[in-house]
């Protein structure tokens, strides 16, 4: 008998990096990089800081409070326009999804909401809700609103016809037939729509911040920084969103990989 | 023990309206079929079996003649007439027991009584110790068994079978048709099973019910007198599956008697060797 499966699990554990780390090998590549490039002085421009003095800044950002007002604050909001953004969505979408009357009086008018540029809103929401924190939530709400309201009438439109029939043969109520077929049939497409709420949210939050200027966020520490040309601030700020983002997307994974623990490796069978 | 139905279909056509006019799919079918019955039904392609079979559970409508359930017309679907069809169609978040329990959601009775029904049904099929699998987890086969428990838990008075086995190997096939067979003597309620393989319809019904397509009407009714079990391998078995097959032949010399429906001179006559593929 051959071991047919053996050489390849040596070789995986033959490899330099444990498959846990292997995702911080670039990042730490371009750090050292980074760090070359400051220490050895390969540019004089004074936007090039060491990673050193980000790594103090963000000390200092920590110990003085200031990280966690700005953090609170972008979040809060955030928070606010995906609870409103995703609910909103999530009802526009199941109304369109399910009554082809709805679809058809709302749906020419909502397609060409949605191609409407994200940011060609600010003018028209500075007007109706001013520059604070109202209109940064209906920004953010926007944002989030488009890809539920998208993916979840995609996802009630492919409840596949073979399982409405055996529905229909079992007699299923109206109710049942919502909560027991199609909303479970649609909750990867809805999923789907949700986790892009959450990235396009977040994206929305930090440009409601650059375009509607007042007020407090991590948004605003990265502007406060590029005007007293404090780059690392700045750069502190960019890493701070990224790490923020990538939690988000993560979380959203497991998830969207909990809930749909169903469908196995392979898309659904029916 | 489902108490079994009578099942009188009279004079059932059905046409769809296409480009061209009108596609007639069934043309005066008229079956009786006596309860705790096991009927199979037998064609090529497009002889509207299937259809037949939708008309009869309330997936179809419009069409002319009637169709009678213990003297009563069927109106839409309905618990007393359950389907399997030839994909399995469980609803893949749900486990083995979930998918059954659909099956009795709307059936009168107690959430205990459901419980043991389920239990009994899933112990019915075989598949005891996979009551917390999900569909993707299942082989075909498995998948169908817990298709026919579904049908079977809100004890129909008929349960129809529309290729069951048509998506499985040649061997889960065979087990199946046993096990179906096993199914049918422990409930006794009527079954109608539409199948292209001559064999199985043979081993499984009372009698069998030979289609034509173009219209799709019936041709003859073949009855199986033999003993339960049926043993494949017999001569007598044989000599009813040639019967069935020599009704594909479209060759009348090779028949005892004329069809129930002498043939349309507009149908062309095809050559004997076509025979082969009603299986």
């Amino acid at each position: 008998m051959m071991p047919y499966f053996s050489k390849t699990r040596v070789d995986r554990d033959r490899h330099p990096v444990p498959p846990f780390l292997r995702g911080w090998v670039l990042p730490v590549v371009l750090v050292l990089l980074w760090w070359l490039a400051a220490h050895l002085h390969w540019s004089d421009s004074p936007l090039l800081v060491p990673p050193g003095k980000v790594w103090d800044t963000a000390l200092q950002q920590v110990a003085s409070g200031e990280l966690v007002r700005a953090l609170a604050a972008s979040l809060r909001r955030d928070l606010i326009g995906l609870v409103i953004g995703v609910s909103a969505g999530l009802m526009f979408g199941i109304a369109f999804g399910l009554s082809r009357l709805f679809e058809k009086m709302i749906g020419p008018t909502f397609h060409t909401l949605k191609q409407i540029s994200l940011f060609a809103w600010i003018p028209l929401l500075s007007v109706w809700f001013g520059l604070g924190d109202a209109a940064k939530v209906a920004f953010l709400s926007l944002a989030a609103f488009f890809p539920v309201v998208l993916n979840t009438f995609e996802g009630i439109r492919s409840v596949p016809g073979e399982l409405i029939e055996a529905a229909r043969v079992l007699k299923l109520t109206r109710r049942q037939w919502l909560t027991k077929l199609v909303l479970p049939a649609a909750a990867p497409s809805i999923l789907a729509g949700i986790h892009l709420a959450l990235v396009y949210a977040w994206l929305a939050t930090l440009g409601a911040e650059y375009l509607l200027v007042s007020g407090q966020g991590i948004g605003n520490t990265m502007i406060d920084g590029r005007e007293l040309f404090l780059m690392d601030l700045v750069i502190f700020g960019v890493i701070v969103v990224g790490l923020v983002g990538f939690a988000l997307n993560w979380l959203a994974a497991r998830i969207e990989r909990r809930l749909l623990a169903w469908r196995g490796r392979s898309v659904a069978q029916f | 023990m489902a108490q079994a139905g009578t099942l009188e279909i009279q004079h059932l056509s059905k046409s769809y309206a296409v480009k061209q006019g009108e596609l007639a799919v069934l043309e005066d079918v008229t079956l009786h079929i006596a309860p705790g019955e096991f009927v199979s039904i037998v064609g090529t392609s497009g002889c509207g079996k299937s259809t037949l079979l939708r008309l009869i559970v309330g997936l179809e409508d419009q069409y002319q003649g009637q169709v009678l359930l213990d003297g009563q017309r069927i109106v839409g679907t309905s618990l007393q007439r359950g389907i399997v069809f030839q994909e399995h169609r469980l609803f893949p978040w749900l486990t083995v027991e979930g998918n059954i329990e659909l099956g009795l959601l709307n059936a009168p009775g107690s959430p205990a009584q459901k419980r043991e029904a389920v239990r009994e049904h899933i112990a019915l099929v075989g598949l005891q110790g996979f009551e917390k699998s999900y569909p993707h987890q299942l082989s075909g086969g498995m998948a169908q068994r817990v298709a026919i428990a579904r049908a079977l838990v809100s004890k129909p008075e008929i349960l129809l079978l529309d290729e069951p086995f048509g998506a499985l190997d040649a061997m889960t096939r065979a087990y199946l048709q046993q096990e179906l067979h096993r199914v049918w003597q422990a409930e006794r309620i009527t079954m109608i099973l539409v199948t292209h393989d001559v064999e199985e319809a043979v081993y499984l019904g009372d009698k069998v019910v030979v289609m034509e397509p173009r219209p799709g009407r019936v041709r003859r009714i073949v009855p199986v007198e033999l003993a339960h079990p049926r043993a494949r391998g017999e001569a007598d078995f044989a000599a009813v599956k040639q019967k069935v097959l020599d009704e594909f032949s479209h060759d009348s010399a090779s028949l005892a008697e004329a069809p129930l429906k002498a043939d349309s001179g507009t149908s062309p006559q095809l050559p004997a060797a076509l025979w082969q593929f009603a299986i």
